[in-house]
């Protein structure tokens, strides 16, 4: 068994404390510019002589390219540039390459809608009939969608030639990745078990859905410097990725970020922006591209579709005795690690003497996958849920006392491997118990699903800097996006070290070379990584500003301490000096050393996991089979709940999202490998009247690894709604479903087969 | 073909711009007359991030051509406040933390105003039914529920 992953153990960083600004409700710093229109997002900018680009697209699944004729573009008139994979430098040896040939593909189209060529020209009308131009020769090949079937022997090798480390014999040559997790004897825990039950189960690929397509504009001058504009989770990965695509080192372009309009994983990786800074080198003028929605569906994220087996064990009183999990991921047409990571969290909620998880990441002519919200656990989570469920229905047990039972706790060896620390998951789950909307009724054709859910939460590399403004006012530079109102999150916890009002605190997010090296706004990191730097940013101008004051009185700077906003003397030999503020140290720095900064740069770890419980009534239509969700309950433990708004929004969205992947989101293949449903209509999200109030539940069980407890919340919030509706279906149809999404058509004809 | 020529009426102001036929209005408001407060998520007239009033009514300005706001109003979320003074509805947005990445909130804003200018007191099923051509990806659409009711009651009060 391989358990390479190690839990953070920071754990000494929480210290209890009465907090004045922490858990208040302020309204968030950049809120007027996003209601009155005024904030900047990635589409939003122009620049002088802008040029427009847009993409050639492979129209086939799979085909070899055998040659692209580009000269009868560049006659035309208005045409500035045209770029192919040629135009960009190879990257050894790394994953890059990777995303590289999915920003242009070079050899070979891997799926429908794969770029093959950009131009820019004087609009974006011209930039698409000069497309129409470019000659492209394609030998077609054989295609597979399929994740099982991508599997099997006579499935199309997409990679041909190309060798995946540490695969099993057995696996064909589209089998990119294979990890296995777990302890115990499984045989052994089988023997135990009084029922068990056995059951494959298959999801569809979803996309993140972000209302804002990729956009970017980007400027190269003569002189070989680049500037880049873009909506994106992460503008240090930008840098780094579109500086090694064009070929320039990292200090020559600055990555500056827009507002950006949602993410969820899927602006983790670049598509548009060295495209567009390559186009821009070539032409010497700023280039700005937007994809189209139907740009964003066949070539942008999605996340993985799923297949897998799940066998579990439970003895008459609804103890869990072996759990067995075979997952088997596709995430298109390049590797990653999707399937891992499910494999690790399937499992995670409960304490197991013996469990396994095997899990295979899979090739096919499908776009690459991209992160979306706690990747690869609500396909994974989804499974072993929905099994627990269906033994708790046969042994005619408690759904939420069963899991309370075999529920994970500090202490527990978890199935991925580490030992955890303090965790909320009893906690989680007592309070869904005592909760009213366990205890209410239901009606006719309703059913009530549970379940639990996980995710690990990241930390990462992090800078923050602080400067104390000379009227005593404070700026906070970060360097992360703010995608669900982090500034107001960080602001907050700046206020609330330094002793000051949240008003005096105004925090902004930095352009790549104004602030160190931060990663991605991804993992749940934010709050709890830019949280933990911004606090230790604020000790350090603290210690600053006692040195100060001691200055000013002439004494040991031992003898001062940090009190509600001011340096006041303290111990016996102080002296008796009245509380010097903020602003009347910062009023004075220069008379006593100059400016005042405080800074952290570091990777941070111990981000602290978290669990989540929701509880759902539906209301099945048997005889349309259309499914209505008629209440919903988020229970999550928070760790601390800075700004408790923006985390109970994290909570509902996550759960909408959720929603919609077990009920109506499916990426839809016809047989010739193409995407039939790239737009908002036919890939149909939740929308206002689908869904009733969702009301969230905060526990706030405190990370060891933070100075005030926070975990992070965006992921967890995903991952328990399609086992918890998938519950409530089967429960209101009277017949377990196993697909997903539960659109009317399936659980219709899973009416029907049960009848 | 040349431009056209086009004098329409925007958030009050006169204005004149020259487009191309197949030009739609969110471009030409976003490109020709510098309003980028309504967004394009989808230009198929399924998400509502591009909502805007035109003579009164509701619509998708990517389903509108810009020829068509010839001798017409044109309301955006840049007409919404009255300089400093918010609309009730954008202050409730901002109390309810009625947003998170803010993309489709100018939309939201956009179709609660009309929806409140018909219903002033509009139930939480016709405000969800009312709102469901504006796609939120990040919120789950209670708070934002919740923001529109309250700001339909202080209107109401007020």
């Amino acid at each position: 068994m391989v358990t390479e992953y190690v839990e953070g153990s920071a754990g000494t960083e929480y210290n209890k404390r009465d907090f004045k600004v922490v858990g208040t409700r302020p309204p968030r710093p950049d809120g007027i510019d996003k209601v009155t229109g005024r904030a900047l997002f990635g589409a939003d900018l122009t620049a002088p002589g802008m040029l427009h680009a847009t993409i050639l697209r492979s129209p086939h699944a799979h085909a070899r390219i055998v040659s692209i004729d580009t000269s009868a573009v560049l006659a035309m008139d208005g045409v500035k540039a045209v770029v192919t994979s040629e135009d960009f430098v190879k990257q050894q040896g790394s994953g890059n390459q990777d995303t590289l040939d999915n920003c242009m593909a070079r050899g070979k189209v891997l799926y429908d809608g794969h770029a093959v060529a950009a131009v820019a020209a004087t609009s974006v009308k011209v930039a698409n009939a000069a497309l129409k131009l470019i000659k492209v020769e394609y030998e077609v090949l054989p295609h597979e969608t399929d994740v099982d079937a991508a599997m099997l022997d006579s499935a199309p090798v997409l990679h041909e030639g190309r060798k995946f480390r540490n695969i099993p014999e057995g696996n064909n040559a589209n089998v990119s990745g294979f990890r296995e997790f777990g302890h115990g004897d499984l045989d052994e825990g089988f023997a135990k078990a009084d029922v068990i039950v056995e059951r494959s189960f298959k999801t569809a690929a979803t996309h993140q859905g972000y209302i804002e397509p990729h956009a970017t504009l980007a400027t190269m001058g003569p002189d070989g410097r680049g500037e880049i504009w873009v909506c994106t989770q992460g503008h240090y990965m930008v840098r780094d990725m579109a500086a090694a695509f064009v070929g320039m080192e990292t200090s020559q372009l600055r990555v500056t970020p827009s507002e950006i309009g949602g993410g969820f994983g899927g602006k983790t990786t670049v598509y548009l922006e060295p495209v567009a800074l390559a186009l821009s080198k070539k032409s010497g003028r700023p280039v700005k591209m937007v994809m189209t929605r139907e740009e964003v569906f066949r070539a942008s994220g999605p996340t993985t579709s799923s297949s897998t087996d799940v066998k579990i064990g439970m003895t008459k009183d609804g103890r869990i005795t072996a759990g067995q999990a075979k997952l088997r991921y596709q995430g298109g047409a390049y590797p990653n690690i999707t399937a891992m990571l499910g494999a690790m969290t399937a499992f995670a909620s409960y304490d197991l003497d013996a469990v396994e998880a095997q899990a295979w990441n899979v090739l096919t002519n499908r776009p690459k996958q991209a992160a979306y919200r706690a990747p690869g656990a609500p396909m994974a989570i989804y499974t072993v849920e929905s099994v627990i469920d269906e033994l708790c229905q046969k042994l005619d047990l408690d759904p939420i006392e069963v899991r309370l039972l075999n529920a994970a706790k500090k202490g527990t060896l978890s199935s991925y491997g580490p030992t955890f620390d303090e965790i909320g998951l009893v906690a989680t789950l007592e309070a869904a118990k005592a909760h009213p909307h366990y205890a209410a009724p239901l009606g006719p054709n309703q059913g009530r699903g549970v379940s639990c859910g996980f995710w690990f939460n990241f930390a990462g590399n992090t800078s923050v800097s602080m400067n104390i403004n000379e009227d005593g006012t404070v700026a906070v530079i970060e360097g992360n996006p703010d995608i669900g109102g982090s500034r107001a999150s960080i602001s907050m916890m700046a206020a609330e070290e330094l002793g000051i009002p949240f008003e005096k605190v105004r925090t902004i997010v930095a352009d790549t070379n104004s602030i160190g090296f931060n990663d991605v706004t991804d993992g749940s990191r934010v709050t709890f990584a830019v949280g933990l730097a911004t606090i230790k940013a604020a000790r350090a101008a603290i210690k600053n500003m006692c040195g100060r004051a001691a200055q000013v009185w002439g004494i040991d700077a031992d003898a001062v301490d940090w009190l509600d906003g001011a340096a006041v003397p303290t111990g016996h030999n102080a002296g008796e000096f009245p509380p010097m503020t903020v602003a009347e140290i910062a009023g004075d720095q220069a008379k006593t050393g100059g400016p005042i900064a405080g800074h952290h740069e570091v990777n941070v770890d111990g981000a602290g996991v978290s669990f989540g419980v929701h509880l759902v009534d539906v209301e099945v239509d048997p005889e349309t089979g259309f499914t209505e969700i008629k209440r919903y309950t988020v229970f999550q433990d928070a760790g601390k709940a800075i700004h408790p708004d923006y985390v109970e929004g994290q909570m509902q969205g996550g759960a909408v999202q959720g929603i919609g992947w077990a009920l109506n989101e499916e990426y839809i293949y016809g047989e010739d490998g193409k995407l039939q449903n790239a737009g908002f209509l036919d890939y149909r999200i939740p929308v206002a009247s689908d869904l009733p109030m969702i009301d969230a539940v905060i526990l706030e069980i405190p990370n060891p690894g933070h100075p005030y407890g926070v975990r992070g919340v965006g992921e967890t919030g995903i991952v328990p709604p399609l086992a918890a509706v998938a519950n409530g279906v089967s429960h209101a149809a009277g017949v377990r479903m196993s697909e997903l999404p539960m659109s009317p058509p399936r659980i219709l004809a899973a009416i029907d087969g049960a009848k | 073909m040349s431009k056209i020529h086009v004098s329409t009426s925007i958030n009050g102001d006169a204005v004149e711009y020259l487009c191309e036929p197949e030009e739609t209005l969110l471009d030409a408001l976003r490109n020709h007359v510098g309003l980028t407060g309504a967004k394009e998520g989808c230009g198929s007239g399924d998400c509502g991030a591009c909502s805007v009033e035109l003579d009164g009514r509701l619509v998708c300005s990517c389903l509108v051509l810009a020829a068509e706001a010839e001798g017409k109003t044109v309301s955006t979320v840049e007409g919404m406040a009255d300089g400093e003074k918010l609309h009730v509805l954008q202050r409730k947005i901002l109390d309810h933390a009625a947003l998170q990445c803010g993309i489709c909130t100018p939309g939201i804003l956009v179709a609660a105003k009309a929806l409140l200018e018909k219903n002033s007191d509009p139930s939480e099923t016709e405000v969800r039914y009312w709102l469901a051509g504006n796609l939120c990806r990040c919120t789950g659409y209670d708070k934002i529920i919740r923001a529109v009711m309250d700001a339909a009651a202080e209107m109401r009060g007020a």
